[in-house]
């Protein structure tokens, strides 16, 4: 394997939300094989930057694989498709001297492009907003140890809550769903009891504020399992199905309740 | 010269936070909605307090750089999160923790405010446990814990290598309730440019709208700035690249009094640098070192060998050599030294023999490989894809890299900064670790500050101001402040030089780093003194800024970021200069003993105080005298 290799790189460029963008191909040389590939972009701007031209606008942050900033479609694949691996995580030692790279920005409806590869993911939150949450104010919590909660449950809750929100099951879906998304966040509060008292009105509540915020519906592709980079499994999608056909039959409009709260 | 009256209430520790919430006084529950109170920075201190607050019924808006307040970089935290639960039954409680988080601190810290931190501890897991965070249990259902660095018990509580995700999901859980609710205005994607303060009292500040560039004044009864670290200020750090101590230096502008600026936190085991090209460094968690051996090779011509052919009595497990008590888990100032010393030595290993191994093969012996993956799985996966090395069959390569702030804007009991109405929350405050933090404390910290002191000594403050008296933002101060905020931006957008914004980030941190970095002395501060000043010199001579002002413009924003810390740097540089003493993460080799920390507890038991006074002219150094009357002043030793 060469230490350093070059690329040709085909990048989305996008002034804004409003104007139409196209690729634009750049070259970048002696990129070591150890940085990873935002160091690699890293040096392609500071490459624009010394002959003038715009940088190239992407979302990052953490640069550890955890804070779900990174959005990169890379040849087709968003976060370039290694297996449980974030964009910022993504080495260049597995790209070969020569290779041409597409880099595109999350691709669905419910996410417009701010600019270049950076897009706007607020829908998310509002999915979360609507019911990803425990009701319990702060100073009213019982001693951490006075509900046993079986280890299994505890590690099944884990896994789901293991989501980052980078949005790559979405960009990843052919019709930009965001069940996998939705369906973590209530696999993990599911799957424990101090979740249990909201599960019905949760499970609405988020499926409508997904469907509200413009993401498509999901046809079983399965698509975003492969592309989780926290392998999120496909099955807290069954979970949440038969929770919201559940719901459906125990309706309970929390506005209703008698003591108006 | 700045009131530093730390307003520490009377009697007992043990009872001063009982004291001292008693004593404070109320906001009527139907008068809350009527003040407006905003939180700068969303993470586990700003996110808590933010959500906390709402919760109260206040009128909270919320304001982060990121695109959504579930990425603040408490997200990266790995280990864990101490309290003083006492469930393992091995001997902890309050005092204990306490003892331990004053004594790790190097005595630099204030013992009133450490106490009331070890008292909550125990409230958090609880709430966090009931807001859903899956921490991680044992198979009878009950909560797990493991040891950290620092100390001889099991307080630790995590979710596998992910504690800081698994708590700021949950912050972010209770913010979107109230977002969801209506009772906190979310501004994501929108940066604090200055702090307004209009009569002596924090009023409000003035944004940047970082989609649109758009400048706006937001008013308030009060600001809380919970904004973060400035280890960035080295360019190599654990920290996310967003990181910044832009908002905590605009307040100090503004008269907040910056406190310890020199006490940083290096990590001992971060991945080693790789090349020139690095943005970033990768932190291994500390709590890899409960299974993980450190050791380097006893002769300098095994360096180039595979280790495994090293044999046991050719390696030097120094810090069990060292500190045979505390082992592997020695404080993280000390491991880093230590590790530094054995480079130094030329017995490192790796690329530029700056590195130490972290051997796993004994553990994995011990317990099989499948435990050790339950227990650190997604960490050591994290180091295969940054190295493209097995850890599982080749030791980790590690070394020390800058990790957290301990210093901060200087805050008395209530978490009040200097300027009344603005208090200050997390490791963006100098708080409760004095001069080096334990493993596991600052998620403690951040959680303690947002969910259960500031929600009292808020109401304190607020108790004393009208509802009615919201600051005009159409008034002088605000104007003046946007104004300044303007013009600092085209000035940065005109200069239109040659060099990049993070061609200067990366000088400065190299600076940074040889001369202000885990050894320090007289003679390389005084060269960074003078090397600072001339970069910043030559930034606002000739750095580049391409696009426009008025859009989405990273390097726009990176540029302020930039500005500021090429003026904090050399306060930091500053600081530590004139504490002619070793504490903590703060090493002036002229003061050791026999390769350990030399304080000066006669001249610099006191937390140093720093004050604006306008632009060109020399800042005033001021000091909090720091009495320790529960934990008795001496040398720590962890032999």
């Amino acid at each position: 394997m060469a230490d350093h290799i070059s690329l040709t790189l085909h990048i989305w460029r996008q002034k804004d939300r409003k104007t139409a963008g196209k690729f634009v191909t750049y070259q970048v040389k002696d990129v070591s094989t150890h940085a990873s590939f935002l160091e690699m972009l890293d040096i392609l701007n500071e490459q624009l930057i010394a002959k003038g031209e715009d940088p190239v606008a992407f979302d990052h942050d953490c640069r550890e694989g955890i804070c779900g900033a990174c959005s990169l479609m890379i040849n087709g694949r968003p976060h370039g498709g290694q297996r449980a691996t974030t964009s910022c995580q993504l080495h260049m030692r597995l790209f070969r001297n020569g290779e041409e790279i597409y880099i595109e920005p999350w691709r669905a409806t419910a996410f417009p492009v701010i600019r270049d590869l950076v897009v706007d993911r607020s829908a998310m939150d509002r999915i979360n907003a609507a019911g990803g949450f425990i009701t319990v104010n702060v100073g009213s919590a019982p001693d951490a140890n006075s509900v046993p909660i079986p280890k299994e449950l505890s590690d099944r809750a884990f896994e789901a809550a293991a989501c980052i929100g980078c949005g790559a099951c979405i960009a990843a879906c052919p019709n930009g769903a965001a069940n996998l998304f939705t369906a973590a966040k209530l696999a993990h509060l599911h799957n424990l009891p101090q979740g249990q008292p909201e599960k019905l009105h949760r499970t609405e509540a988020m499926v409508s504020a997904m469907d509200a915020a413009g993401f498509g519906s999901c046809t079983n592709h399965y698509e975003c399992e492969a592309a989780c980079p926290k392998e999120i499994p496909r099955d807290v999608m069954a979970e949440m199905n038969r929770e919201y056909a559940r719901a459906a039959f125990v309706h309970r409009d929390r506005s209703d309740k008698a003591d108006g709260a | 010269m700045l009131n530093l009256d730390a307003r520490v209430p009377s009697g007992p520790i043990e009872e001063k936070w009982e004291r001292a919430k008693f004593e404070m006084k109320l906001v009527n529950p139907a008068n809350k909605r009527k003040y407006k109170v905003i939180v700068i920075g969303s993470g586990l201190a700003g996110g808590a307090a933010a959500s906390t607050l709402a919760e109260l019924g206040y009128d909270v808006a919320c304001f982060c750089f990121q695109d959504s307040p579930r990425r603040a970089h408490s997200i990266a935290a790995q280990g864990g999160i101490n309290a003083a639960k006492n469930y393992q039954n091995d001997g902890d409680s309050i005092h204990r923790l306490f003892y331990d988080t004053v004594k790790g601190g190097d005595f630099r810290s204030r013992e009133a405010n450490v106490h009331r931190l070890a008292e909550v501890s125990v409230d958090i897991i609880d709430q966090c446990t009931a807001m859903g965070v899956p921490f991680a249990r044992e198979y009878g259902g009950t909560l797990a814990n493991r040891s950290f660095g620092g100390a001889q018990v099991s307080r630790t509580f995590y979710a596998r290598g992910q504690t800081g995700q698994q708590l700021l999901l949950g912050v972010y859980a209770a913010m979107s309730r109230q977002i969801g609710a209506g009772k906190i205005k979310m501004f994501p994607r929108t940066e604090m440019l200055d702090l307004v303060v209009e009569n002596g009292r924090a009023v409000g500040v003035v944004v940047r709208d970082l989609v649109t560039g758009a400048i706006s004044s937001h008013s308030a009864h009060a600001v809380i700035l919970a904004s973060g670290g400035y280890g960035n200020v080295f360019y190599l750090s654990t920290n996310a690249k967003g990181s910044n101590v832009t908002a905590g230096f605009r307040a100090y502008k503004k008269g907040a009094g910056f406190a310890n600026p020199c006490y940083t936190q290096i990590h001992p085991t971060c991945i080693p640098v790789s090349g020139d090209y690095q943005s970033k460094l990768t932190l291994m968690s500390e709590s890899l070192r409960n299974d993980g051996r450190v050791w380097v090779p006893k002769k300098k011509e095994d360096i180039g060998k595979h280790p495994d052919q090293i044999a046991d009595s050719d390696r030097d497990y120094y810090l069990e050599r060292k500190y045979p008590s505390f082992g592997n888990l020695s404080p993280r100032d000390i491991a880093s030294r230590a590790a530094k010393e054995q480079c130094d030595d030329g017995r490192g290993v790796g690329p530029g023999g700056r590195g130490v191994y972290l051997d796993f093969r004994d553990a994995i012996k011990r317990d099989g490989e499948d435990r050790i993956r339950e227990k650190y799985g997604n960490l050591f996966d994290m180091y295969e894809r940054i190295t493209g090395e097995n850890p599982y069959r080749v030791p980790m390569r590690i070394y020390p890299a800058v990790h957290y702030s301990m210093g901060g804007l200087w805050v008395d009991y209530q978490l009040q900064t200097t300027i009344p109405g603005l208090f200050c929350l997390g490791e963006a405050n100098f708080s409760d670790h004095g001069a080096n933090r334990l493993g596991a404390s600052a998620l403690m910290q951040g959680l303690a500050d947002g969910y259960f002191i500031i929600p009292y000594t808020l109401g304190n403050y607020l108790a004393g101001v009208q509802a009615n008296s919201l600051a005009d933002i159409n008034g002088a101060a605000f104007k003046e402040s946007e104004t300044a905020v303007r013009a600092r931006l085209d000035k940065l957008m005109n200069i239109r030089g040659k060099r990049s914004v993070d061609s200067f980030h990366k000088e400065l941190g190299q600076i940074m780093w040889e001369d202000c970095g885990m050894a320090r002395s007289k003679e390389s501060l005084e060269r960074a003194l003078v090397a600072i000043p001339k970069l910043r010199e030559e930034f606002w001579r000739d750095v580049t800024i391409l696009g426009e002002r008025d859009s989405f413009n990273q390097s726009l924003e990176k540029a302020g970021r930039v500005a500021d810390f090429l003026e904090f740097g050399e306060i930091l540089c500053k600081d530590a200069l004139v504490r002619e003493e070793s504490c903590g993460g703060h090493f002036r080799v002229e003061y050791q003993v026999e390769g350990e920390a030399k304080r000066n507890d006669e001249r610099f038991a006191h937390a140093a105080v720093w004050e604006y006074t306008g632009e060109g002219n020399e800042p005033i150094r001021n000091e909090e005298p720091l009495t320790f009357e529960n934990v008795k002043l001496a040398t720590r030793s962890y032999k």
